[in-house]
């Protein structure tokens, strides 16, 4: 069984349950977990498309000057 | 969609999820029978309802395309079967989650309501690889559309189905047999509301960020760039 003991105040803790808050907690920091994932690989693909549209900033740059 | 209107949506998501964990956690009251592990129903049913909802919505998206043609309905169609399909992985780990803690199993297989969300999950599973293996856009728009109206259909079918099942031990929340008292009920339906708010406000930022992935390849592509 999963306990919750040491991750909330004892405070809090005592006032729930025993069994299965473990779980509880679990399936919320699952999905948590999975929506963050989703927002890191957003952030990475973000990263790519910021650093594609520099490149292409630079190289119209570099043409304009070519033509100029 | 502009960023001023996606930021707001943003905003109205992280608001309605800390209302919503707040109701859960501190208004609703333990459930009688499954104690505080019922608490894992705000979360699994809300993500349950919109996935499946999502799946119907895109095969609504697809009827558009194949009418119009517009591509963007394609897109869309797809963002929307995308993150359904991501809503659905945390359906069956929440409901694994939940299954352990109330039956001893992690997995029911004489259960209807989870075989069968399976195996609209494993369904969808397909879309990807099914309109990635076609190189032609037009016709991979047209492939995946007919796919997401197909299975679109199945979903409520199967939903049905399944309601029509006698023997079934997974809970009713919604409908005729559920009687939940009205803060569990409020709390259920500020779930959903924060559920739906927050598959809208990752479908409108994967919207965003393919309509401006497919710009940048079409301006890359008019320099000459590529």
């Amino acid at each position: 069984m999963i306990s919750l003991a040491g991750i909330l105040p004892t405070s809090v803790a005592s006032t729930l349950p025993n069994s299965n808050s473990g779980y509880v907690a679990a399936a919320y920091i699952v999905f948590l977990a999975i929506v963050l994932i989703y927002v890191a690989i957003m952030a990475i693909r973000l990263g790519r498309v910021e650093r594609k549209v520099r490149e292409l900033s630079a190289r119209e740059r570099e043409k304009d000057r070519e033509t100029v | 969609m502009r960023s001023p209107s996606l930021r707001a949506l943003s905003i109205a998501t992280a608001v309605a999820f800390c209302v919503s964990l707040s109701l859960v956690f501190f208004y609703a009251p333990i459930e009688a029978e499954e104690g505080f592990l019922q608490k894992i129903f705000y979360l699994h049913v809300p993500l349950a309802i919109v996935s499946l909802s999502g799946f119907v919505i895109g095969g609504l998206m697809a009827i558009a395309h194949l009418r119009t043609r517009d591509q963007r309905w394609d897109l869309r169609s797809y963002v929307v079967i995308h993150m359904s399909l991501i809503f659905g992985a945390a359906v069956l780990i929440t409901g694994s989650i939940w299954a352990r803690a109330s039956w001893g199993h992690w997995w029911v297989w004489n259960e209807p309501t989870l075989v069968s969300f399976l195996i609209i999950f494993l369904l969808y599973a397909t879309y990807q690889p099914l309109r990635f293996a076609i190189e032609d856009p037009e016709r991979q728009a047209r492939y995946a559309s007919v796919f997401a109206i197909t299975a679109g259909a199945f979903v409520p079918l199967n939903f049905m189905a399944v309601r029509l099942s006698a023997s079934y031990v997974h809970p009713r929340v919604l409908g005729s047999s559920s009687n939940l008292p009205g803060p569990m009920m409020l709390t259920f339906f500020v779930s959903l509301g924060a559920m739906a708010l927050l598959f809208a406000t990752l479908c409108c930022y994967e919207l965003a960020a393919k309509r401006t992935r497919i710009l940048l390849k079409a301006r890359s592509r008019i320099l000459g760039f590529q």
